[in-house]
């Protein structure tokens, strides 16, 4: 099958984009930067789910997929959920004094 | 003609779009919290994508798992105190990658007991993807112990350990190639697994708290690529592009965090900091200069610029807001403050500006090392709180330090120089800091954040007698 090579390349792309963008972040964003990639990252949580659906999945393949979902999910919502959290407090000027 | 086929394509190239764009509004403050939606969305489009798909029938473990992960992440999401985002960065590292090992190890099962068998080039992936995962989750969770001080944060070193280190890695890669050339050889995962966790338990023990910016970022990445690998298992593009994004984020940040070091990866990881250092601290008596907090608020009150130079000591002291406190009476004096902030202050990169703007500092005062430097010697006062090596000129003067090299914030070029610190002892990395005994540093001895208070009551007397 040739479709390896096809995944190499969007690989290599990916992570060329990914250097280029990732350059353009302010040291200012860094810890959101990373909790969102992290947050990202959890997109393993698609792997997880096509394991534990299965039809014919075996109790090891449930049991493990069951506690990759888990975990993915609780990347994912707290990830973006801190990330925003964070961004929220960056402020550009004081509030209007009272 | 089936959904699978038609819809789903789409909607997992939108989720992929969704998360270059999130990642690419990150890189401004004002477009940032756009960026999280549209991740958001990608992340949903790419779940109900998949929960779609015919192969996936069985749906009450998944609704289950989601209820508790997501009962989970609320609470830490809100609950958890910004202090100890590094804690959390490290925790959720070991979440993902423990998340994408187990589900290598449930494929590799499958191929093995139910096929279709995987290829050399999925097993390769596979071992890729469970080394990288079990690996990193034992390091992440050794890094979350060190960060949250349940595991002594000073490196731990013994003699030999690069080899030890080493032939465990080697046992752990050699092990993979058996299994990928023969992956019914049942037998031999278990032990591959054994080594990856006992490998990254290793990686971390010598690591000591002053590299932690570098190795959270390196483990980030470690925790993406393995995600990526992932993506070649399942055949799966999303996987692949999200893993890179991350892989190539984290290893970006390592590099940056290695460069503000002036250190190699290889020094960070297998150098063993804390243990030169240790017989290089040789310390006589010199003399020094100190102030109490009265004299150093008249300092502040009589000038015009001042730079505010924060490390890991305002965090574990918990000094940003009385710090904040601070910045308000000084600016509403008309005197200027800035906070010069070092790549690796702190224990993750970006660490000081997330607990700066949390106590409500505006961003636009918090200003990068190369920013800063050229304009030292305007600055009437340099105020540091709890940074060290980041300001030690030794860093510039002396080319057989340990810190040779390594970029600082020239603190030493303002015209006052004050350090809060607790006494004169060497601090973490142990090297002597020749900016203290400079005719024109102050010392000011104490806690950082009760000092930062009595610095706050003196500003306020000054203001109230003015």
């Amino acid at each position: 099958m040739g479709t390896y090579e096809f995944d190499l390349w969007v690989f290599m792309l990916a992570a060329f984009l990914g250097f280029q963008l990732i350059r353009g972040v302010s040291p200012l964003l860094h810890t959101p930067l990373m909790s969102l990639t992290n947050a990202i990252s959890a997109i393993a949580v698609v792997g997880a789910i096509l394991i534990t659906g299965a039809k014919d999945a075996s109790v090891l393949s449930r049991i493990l997929g069951f506690s990759a979902v888990f975990l993915a999910v609780l990347n994912v919502v707290s990830g973006y959920l801190i990330t925003d959290r964070m961004l929220k407090m960056f402020k550009r000027r004081e509030p209007e004094k009272k | 003609m089936n959904i699978d086929n038609t819809l789903l394509p789409l909607l997992y190239m939108l989720a992929a779009m969704g998360f270059i764009l999130a990642i690419k509004w990150m890189n401004s403050p004002a477009t940032a919290r756009r960026g999280v939606i549209v991740g958001e969305i990608g992340m949903l489009l790419a779940v109900v994508g998949t929960l779609l798909r015919f192969e996936v029938v069985n749906y009450q473990w998944i609704l289950v798992a989601f209820v508790l992960g997501t009962a989970a992440g609320i609470p830490i999401a809100y609950i958890m105190p910004m202090t100890a985002v590094p804690q959390r960065t490290a925790f959720s590292h070991a979440c993902g990658a423990l998340a994408s090992a187990l589900i290598g190890t449930a494929e590799y099962y499958k191929g093995v007991n139910q096929g279709p068998a995987h290829t050399t080039v999925e097993m390769t992936a596979l071992i890729i993807e469970t080394l990288l995962g079990f690996l990193t989750f034992t390091a992440s969770m050794m890094a979350f112990g060190k960060l949250q001080e349940v595991l002594p944060q000073r490196p731990i070193t013994y003699k030999g350990q690069n080899f030890v280190n080493l032939g465990i890695f080697a046992a752990a890669a050699g092990i993979g190639l058996a299994l990928i050339i023969s992956p019914e050889r049942t037998m031999l995962f278990p032990l591959f697994i054994a080594l990856a966790l006992v490998f990254g338990v290793l990686l971390i023990i010598p690591i000591g708290g002053a590299d932690m910016p570098t190795v959270i970022a390196l483990l980030n990445s470690y925790a993406g690529l393995s995600a990526s690998a992932m993506g070649f298992v399942l055949n799966n593009k999303l996987l692949i592009v999200a893993g890179a994004l991350d892989g190539s984020s984290g290893l970006i940040l390592s590099i940056i965090m290695c460069r503000a070091m002036n250190r190699s990866f290889s020094n960070v990881l297998f150098g063993a900091f804390g243990q030169i250092q240790t017989s290089a601290a040789t310390t006589e008596a010199r003399p020094y200069r100190s102030a109490s907090a009265e004299e150093a608020a008249q300092i502040l009150d009589s000038a015009r610029n001042i730079v505010v130079i924060p490390g890991y000591g305002m965090a574990v002291a918990q000094a940003q807001h009385k710090l904040r406190e601070m910045f308000d009476l000084l600016n509403k004096r008309g005197i200027n403050v800035e906070f010069a902030i070092h790549p690796v202050a702190g224990r993750m990169p970006g660490h000081m500006n997330v607990l700066l703007a949390e106590a409500d500092v505006p961003y636009d005062k918090l200003r990068e090392m190369d920013d800063v430097n050229p304009e030292m010697p305007n600055m009437d006062v340099a105020l540091i709180i709890g940074a060290n090596d980041v300001v030690n000129p030794v860093a510039e003067t002396d080319p057989k330090s340990p810190i040779a090299g390594m970029p600082i914030i020239q603190a030493y070029k303002a015209r006052t120089v004050m350090v809060i610190k607790r006494s004169m002892n060497p601090g973490f990395a142990g090297i002597d800091n020749d900016l203290y005994y400079m005719p024109n540093t102050i010392m000011l001895f104490g806690d950082a954040k009760s000092f930062v208070s009595s610095l706050v009551k003196e500003l306020t007397a000054i203001g109230k007698a003015a």
